[in-house]
C-alpha cells in the first residue's frame, strides 16, 4: 500500500509525519535539529530515501543536512556558499547599495533524475548547485549577474530566492522567484536568465509595471503543463500560459488576493489552491476564518474550503513554502501554519484534519508519496 | 591539553560532550584553539567564524578566566590557566532574542 511522508520545516527544528495511503492515522517524528530554524526539507524525486534539509541559526549560521535513509539518520554536508567573484551590491531597504552577503538557504530543489544533484536558493538572492549530494556548492552566477540585480531589494523577509521550479520536459528550463525582485527563467540550464514579470502590477514600487521589483511570494506548476505557471504575488494571484512571458490576474472572487502559499492539484492541472490572507499589514486570515480557496478552472472563480478548519478566532499565517500536494488518488493537500498546526485533506480539500497541532511555527511543508 | 566548553547546539552538531579537550602547540592562541577545534570536529567549521574572513560570528562569544576575549585579536595568547588545562575556554552563544 502506498504511504505518505510529510517533511515539515519549522522555527525550532524539522518534523517528519507519516501515514499509510488512507491518510487517517499519522505519526510524528522530531524535532530533528531541535532548536534550529529549518527553512526547508525536501526529498529527491529520483530516490525518496535521499532527503536534504536546510538548518540555520542566527548564532551559528548555516548547516546543510542529508539523509540517505528516508530521514532516519542525517549527515552534515557542505555549507560553503561562496558567491562567484566579486559579489557586487544590491539595493537595501533604505535605497542604498549593500554588498551581497550570504545569510541562509531558503529552498532546496533536488534534481528530478539524479539524487546527488540539488539546487539551493539562498538569501541574499542567488542560486547554487551541488552535483555531489550537497558536499560542495557552486553558484549559478548568471542569475545574480543579470543587469537588473543591483536594483533588487529585499522584501520583509530578506532578499531571498525562495522558489525553484524545474521543467520536467526540458532540463534546460528552470524558474526561480525572488522577493522582492520577481520571477526569472533560464532556457540554457542556468547560464543566462531573463525576468518574466510582464503583466505584473505592484503599487508599492515607483513604476508599478517595472521589469523587476515585484514581491513574488510563490510560483507553482503542474508537471504535465509546465508552460502554465501560477503565482501568488504580494497582492494578486496571477497566471501565465506562456512560461512566464506574460501574466494575467486570476484573483477573481477571492476575499483577499494577498497571501503566500499556493499549490496545484496532482492530477488536475487547472485545480489550484491558495490561502488568502487579510493584507500585508495583517498577516492572518480574513475574519479570523482559516479557509483554503480552490479554483477548478485555472483561476478567476474560487470556492472556499473550510470543513474541519477553524472558522473563528484564528489568526495564524500560512507561509509561502508551507503548502503541498501528494500524488495519491484522491489527491491529498497539506499546509502548515505559524501557529504550529499542520492540516491535511485526503480528498482534494473537501475535508481537513489537524494532523499536528502544537509544533513550532511552520516554515515549509513538502510531501513525498511513497510506493 | 586545552579544555573547551561548547554551547548545547554545537555539542549536538559535533556529536561531542559539553567539554572537549584539544592538543594545541604552544603558544596556545585563540586562533590556534579554534583551528584545532574545527580540525577535530569538522561540522563546527563556519559555526564560530566566517569560513573565508575568519571573523568571529557576531553572536558567538569567547570567555576565559572571567575575561571576555571575544574582541581580542586571533593571535591573542590564552591565559596560563587555560593553556595549562586548569580552566576551560568557554564558547558561548550570546544571550539574545528574549
Amino acid at each position: 500500500m502506498s504511504s505518505v511522508r510529510i517533511l515539515a520545516g519549522t522555527r525550532k527544528g524539522a518534523f517528519i509525519l507519516g501515514a499509510d495511503g488512507t491518510r487517517r492515522n499519522w505519526n510524528i517524528r522530531g524535532p530533528l535539529f531541535g532548536g534550529w530554524e529549518v527553512y526547508h526539507v525536501k526529498g529527491s524525486p529520483a530516490d525518496p530515501d535521499r532527503i536534504y534539509a536546510s538548518q540555520s541559526s542566527g548564532w551559528f549560521g548555516q548547516i546543510m543536512q542529508r539523509s540517505d535513509d528516508g530521514g532516519a539518520t542525517w549527515k552534515a554536508v557542505g555549507k560553503d556558499f561562496a558567491y562567484e567573484g566579486d559579489p557586487g551590491t544590491h539595493q537595501h531597504y533604505d535605497g542604498s547599495q549593500r554588498p551581497w552577503e550570504f545569510r541562509r538557504v531558503w529552498h532546496l530543489e533536488p534534481s528530478l533524475s539524479d539524487p546527488d544533484a540539488v539546487l539551493a536558493g539562498v538569501e541574499d538572492a542567488a542560486l547554487f548547485r551541488s552535483a555531489d549530494g550537497g558536499m560542495t556548492w557552486t553558484e549559478l552566477a548568471g542569475l545574480r549577474r543579470h543587469s537588473s540585480a543591483p536594483q533588487w531589494s529585499p522584501g520583509a523577509g530578506g532578499l531571498c530566492l525562495h522558489t525553484i521550479l524545474s521543467d520536467p520536459g526540458n532540463p534546460q528550463r528552470m524558474y526561480v522567484a525572488i522577493s522582492a525582485a520577481g520571477a526569472f527563467r533560464t532556457d540554457d540550464g542556468g547560464v543566462t536568465w531573463k525576468p518574466i514579470n510582464r503583466g505584473l502590477r505592484s503599487g508599492y514600487i515607483p513604476d508599478p509595471e517595472a521589469e523587476v521589483g515585484h514581491c513574488v511570494h510563490r510560483i507553482a506548476m503542474h508537471p504535465a503543463r509546465p508552460e502554465v505557471l501560477f503565482m501568488q504575488k504580494h497582492w494578486d494571484v496571477m497566471r501565465s500560459d506562456d512560461a512566464g512571458d506574460s501574466w494575467r490576474e486570476i484573483s477573481g472572487n477571492l476575499p483577499s488576493d494577498f497571501g503566500f502559499a499556493l499549490c496545484v492539484h496532482a492530477h488536475e492541472p487547472e485545480t489550484v489552491y491558495v490561502v488568502p490572507i487579510q493584507s500585508d499589514s495583517e498577516h492572518y486570515p480574513p475574519g479570523g476564518q482559516l479557509r483554503v480557496w480552490r479554483s477548478r478552472c485555472g483561476g478567476g472563480e474560487w470556492e472556499p474550503l473550510s470543513e474541519g478548519l477553524p472558522q473563528r478566532d484564528c489568526y495564524v499565517n500560512v507561509l509561502r513554502g508551507a503548502m503541498a500536494a501528494d500524488s495519491l488518488d484522491p489527491c491529498g493537500i497539506y499546509f502548515g501554519t505559524t501557529g504550529g498546526q499542520i492540516y491535511a485533506s485526503a480528498d482534494s480539500g473537501e475535508h481537513w484534519t489537524a494532523i499536528a497541532s502544537h509544533l513550532p511555527p511552520v516554515l515549509s511543508v513538502e510531501v513525498q508519496t511513497l510506493p | 591539553m586545552i579544555r573547551v566548553h561548547l554551547p548545547y547546539h554545537l555539542q549536538v552538531l559535533a556529536g561531542a560532550s559539553e567539554e572537549v579537550t584539544l592538543t594545541v602547540p604552544a603558544p596556545a592562541t585563540l586562533a590556534a584553539v579554534l583551528d584545532a577545534l574545527e580540525s577535530a570536529y569538522p561540522p563546527l567549521r563556519g559555526t564560530l567564524r566566517d569560513p573565508r574572513s575568519g571573523a568571529r560570528r557576531p553572536m558567538v562569544r569567547f570567555y576565559a578566566c572571567r575575561e571576555d576575549l571575544s574582541h581580542a585579536p586571533p593571535g591573542t595568547i590564552l591565559p596560563d590557566p587555560v593553556a595549562a588545562g586548569r580552566e576551560p575556554l568557554l564558547i558561548v552563544g550570546a544571550v539574545a532574542g528574549g
